[in-house]
């Protein structure tokens, strides 16, 4: 550790006796010499001299906590950036100066020295450099799980069905997924006679794809788990889960039968409606009046009204 | 010798006394321990007088004196002057001063020969300080500081002055004051030497955190250490080499 003190350079002032151990130096905010404000005082008091830094050796890439994972160079100031936002109580202090100590890389550590600036006893600002060791600790980030996972590895699964013949909603649905970048957590794809299968590593990424679903379509979902293993000492279970999501079958410009009742119960529309517009809701045009109706993809689900093609 | 005290756990004793060679005033406190410091030292020799000026404790800050007279702000009660004059021995002088600046204690520092005033001080006061404490004033003013009485403290024998002293206006003052002068802190690190001290021509009073090095730098140029003879100053020669032409 090396310690300055900025003093006033006039060269005038006389010498004084610093007030603690009796060394002559000349006048400073504080009055005490340079050791005895290094003795009194540590500016690196708060910040941990040894961190971890998380490390993907498969994408190179360094985590930023909590979920992004950045490319960076030793020694680069990408790097440097993502060190200096480990140590949190960093930003208390005014740093002056960082650079990198050289490591021998396949030590896996990384030293980082650091000059601070602070004002201490009234008026001295007391500058005062130090080492942070930064240990390199190897992990495997989950786009590189994902990319080495069998699709066996699956824990959750969305079934994807829309039983008709055409498979325009599919498509529509498929473009709908990339440009929402819906699939980032998908560990893979599998076409079935119906639809679609996706499968996740995590039953929060197979959710999250559902609540996306949800907001596009009208679906209607249904759960299912079994049991994979289970460890009975520790009362630690594992299973695989099954949302089964199913499409209403309906299409633009597909003409509906509505049964007397619901179609009552649906604000006086006459038995035979058209679909103007599927998104999550179907809007429903009655072609002898001209009235518009929306329905959701719970009464869809719950008047189970079917298609007259 | 330099003793530390404290004014109810307040290490700024010299706002709270006065100390010449003739008497020494004490504020009131509320417990007697630093009464009695005082007390133990002096009453065999001066008297030790309680006081307060105009209702407050602070009276090393408001008033000033020296063997001779003391001066006292206009802000005084006439009780409080009638019972200081009537504590003092006859040959002290006591004075009410009408002037602007009514802390006399930080903008006036004497001993019994010489005063520095504030360079703002009026003149007729300047004139009252010079027939009332006979003394020769010289208006300075101290490290770029007005407030001399803050910032340096002089006896007789010595003085102390605010550590970011040039060399110059240290010899100058020294020409001018006719006493050894030193740049130095006191209570720790603290450069408001006024409040820091308080001491005559044979005893110091210095605040608690006082640190040993500050203490004996105050022993050595007041000359508190003067009664050991010269081979104790002999043992303070390493310390006098260290501090560097200083001593006119």
């Amino acid at each position: 550790m090396e310690m300055e003190s900025r003093l006033d350079q006039r060269q005038e002032t006389v010498t004084i006796l610093c007030c603690l151990c009796g060394a002559p130096i000349t006048s400073n905010p504080s009055n005490m010499c340079v050791h005895c404000l290094r003795a009194q005082v540590d500016l690196s008091q708060g910040i941990p001299k040894q961190c971890a830094l998380v490390y993907c050796k498969f994408c190179g890439r360094y985590l930023l906590p909590p979920k992004t994972w950045l490319v960076a160079d030793l020694e680069s100031k990408e790097l440097m950036a993502i060190c200096l936002k480990r140590l949190k109580r960093l930003s208390k202090l005014h740093l002056v100066d960082a650079s990198f100590v050289w490591t021998e890389p396949h030590a896996r550590r990384i030293r980082l020295r650091l000059t601070v600036q602070q004002e201490v006893f009234n008026r001295t600002v007391l500058q005062q450099s130090f080492v942070v060791e930064f240990v390199v600790e190897l992990q495997q980030c989950f786009d590189c799980q994902r990319e080495a996972a069998k699709i066996e590895a699956w824990e959750a699964v969305v079934q994807l069905r829309q039983r008709v013949d055409h498979k325009r909603t599919l498509f529509y649905l498929e473009q709908l997924i990339l440009k929402h970048n819906a699939h980032e957590d998908v560990l893979g794809i599998r076409q079935q006679r119906d639809g679609l299968d996706f499968y996740f590593i995590h039953r929060s990424h197979a959710l999250k794809f559902l609540s996306f679903l949800n907001s596009v379509a009208c679906v209607r979902q249904r759960n299912s788990n079994h049991l994979v293993s289970h460890d009975p000492n520790n009362n630690l279970y594992r299973y695989k889960y099954t949302f089964s999501a199913e499409i209403a079958p309906l299409c633009r410009e597909d003409l509906v039968f509505l049964p007397p009742r619901v179609a009552a119960q649906l604000g006086g529309l006459s038995c035979l409606v058209l679909v103007q517009r599927i998104t999550n809701w179907i809007l429903l045009l009655d072609p002898r009046t001209g009235l518009e109706q929306s329905v959701d993809a719970g009464t869809y689900w719950r008047l189970g009204l079917s298609r007259f093609a | 010798m330099a003793l530390r005290v404290q004014f109810e756990n307040n290490n700024d004793i010299g706002c709270f006394a006065r100390l010449t060679n003739a008497y020494c005033l004490v504020a009131v406190g509320g417990s007697e321990a630093f009464y009695s410091a005082f007390e133990a030292e002096l009453a065999d020799h001066i008297p030790v007088i309680h006081a307060s000026v105009a209702g407050c404790r602070i009276i090393g800050r408001l008033c000033v004196g020296n063997k001779n007279g003391l001066l006292l702000p206009n802000t005084t009660n006439d009780q409080e002057l009638m019972h200081i004059r009537n504590s003092l021995p006859d040959s002290v002088v006591v004075q009410r001063v009408e002037e602007r600046l009514s802390a006399l204690g930080n903008c006036i520092a004497c001993n019994d020969y010489a005063a520095l005033v504030h360079t703002d001080l009026d003149r007729e006061t300047e004139e009252i300080v010079a027939d009332t404490l006979q003394v020769e004033t010289f208006r300075q003013t101290l490290a770029g500081e007005a407030l001399v009485g803050s910032y340096c403290y002089f006896t007789n024998q010595g003085g102390i002055l605010h550590p970011m002293c040039r060399m110059e206006d240290l010899d100058e003052l020294s020409g001018l004051l006719q006493v050894p002068l030193v740049a130095g802190t006191l209570n720790r690190g603290s450069e408001v030497i006024g409040s820091g001290i308080v001491a005559n021509d044979w005893v110091g009073f210095c605040g608690f955190v006082t640190t040993a090095t500050e203490l004996s730098v105050v022993e050595s140029i007041l000359k508190l250490r003067a009664w050991q003879g010269d081979e104790a100053l002999g043992s303070g020669d390493a310390l006098k080499t260290s501090l560097i032409d200083a001593l006119a």
